[in-house]
């Protein structure tokens, strides 16, 4: 299939989610990516995107890109976001206790564990003062 | 893109909550807004999530939090219908296994 290449700068506020998930379904719909599993990136998305907005600039404020590509066949979605605010790898923390009852459960990072369970493949790199963090998934139901 | 309106249905101690359409980081709040000050006297909440096609972290701390509330009064708190991404996404949070689900 074509190849599907897109780039959105924008301010990281999470005010601003709307407007990145609308950038990603313009992209996966056009591609046919089945409900599900846009669902499922949508959310990871969500996750990534609001930890940015949230923890990056804190408090001061500032961008990130975002960059998707589309290729191969079955096609395989990969999103990339780029912030240069502090350096944070969100893979570094431990995977929360999910077994623990609801009086003994902490909350914190359910949106990551989230994140991995939903992409096929999570990955980041601290580069010329850049966080990067790439997210791979067929666009097949599975 | 849908939004998220709320629709609740008290009746004695049973309090149900009609979610449709995200709830997401941005619609949370409002979530939150409209069940936590409303369960006064509840011992039963329903959360009738049939039409609710997607939920986010943000809920999953909301939803913990109301859990928590009915554990206070001995109460008891219940999914019921999630859809296919829901029921996913409180599986493999571990929140299938602390919540009442109602098919």
């Amino acid at each position: 299939m074509k190849l599907i290449k897109n780039e959105l700068e924008i301010e990281a506020e999470a005010v601003k989610l709307r407007t990145v998930i609308s950038f990603i379904d313009e992209q996966l719909e056009a591609v046919g990516c089945p409900m599900k599993t846009q669902l499922q990136i949508e959310l990871a998305v969500e996750e990534i995107f609001v930890n940015i907005a949230s923890y990056a600039y804190a408090p001061g404020t500032g961008t990130v890109q975002i960059k998707t590509v589309i290729s191969g066949e079955p096609p395989v979605a990969e999103i990339t976001f780029i912030d240069h605010g502090v350096r944070y790898d969100p893979l570094s923390r431990d995977d929360p206790n999910v077994k623990l009852p609801p009086s003994e459960r902490k909350i914190g990072g359910l949106g990551i564990f989230l994140t991995k369970k939903n992409m096929d493949n999570v990955s980041y790199e601290y580069r010329d003062g850049c966080n990067i963090l790439v997210m791979r998934k067929l666009l097949i139901n599975q | 893109m849908d939004e998220l309106t709320i629709k609740k249905q008290k009746e004695h101690d049973v309090l149900t909550v009609f979610a449709e359409g995200r709830i997401d980081t941005d619609t949370t709040p409002k979530f939150d807004a409209e069940v936590s000050p409303s369960l006064d006297g509840i011992t039963k909440l329903v959360l009738d999530f049939e039409k609710v096609s997607y939920i986010s972290s943000s809920a999953l701390r909301v939803i913990l939090k109301l859990q928590r509330k009915m554990g206070e009064v001995n109460g008891r708190l219940i999914i019921r219908k999630p859809t296919d991404l829901v029921t996913e996404v409180l599986e493999v949070t571990g929140f299938l296994d602390i919540l009442n689900i109602e098919k």
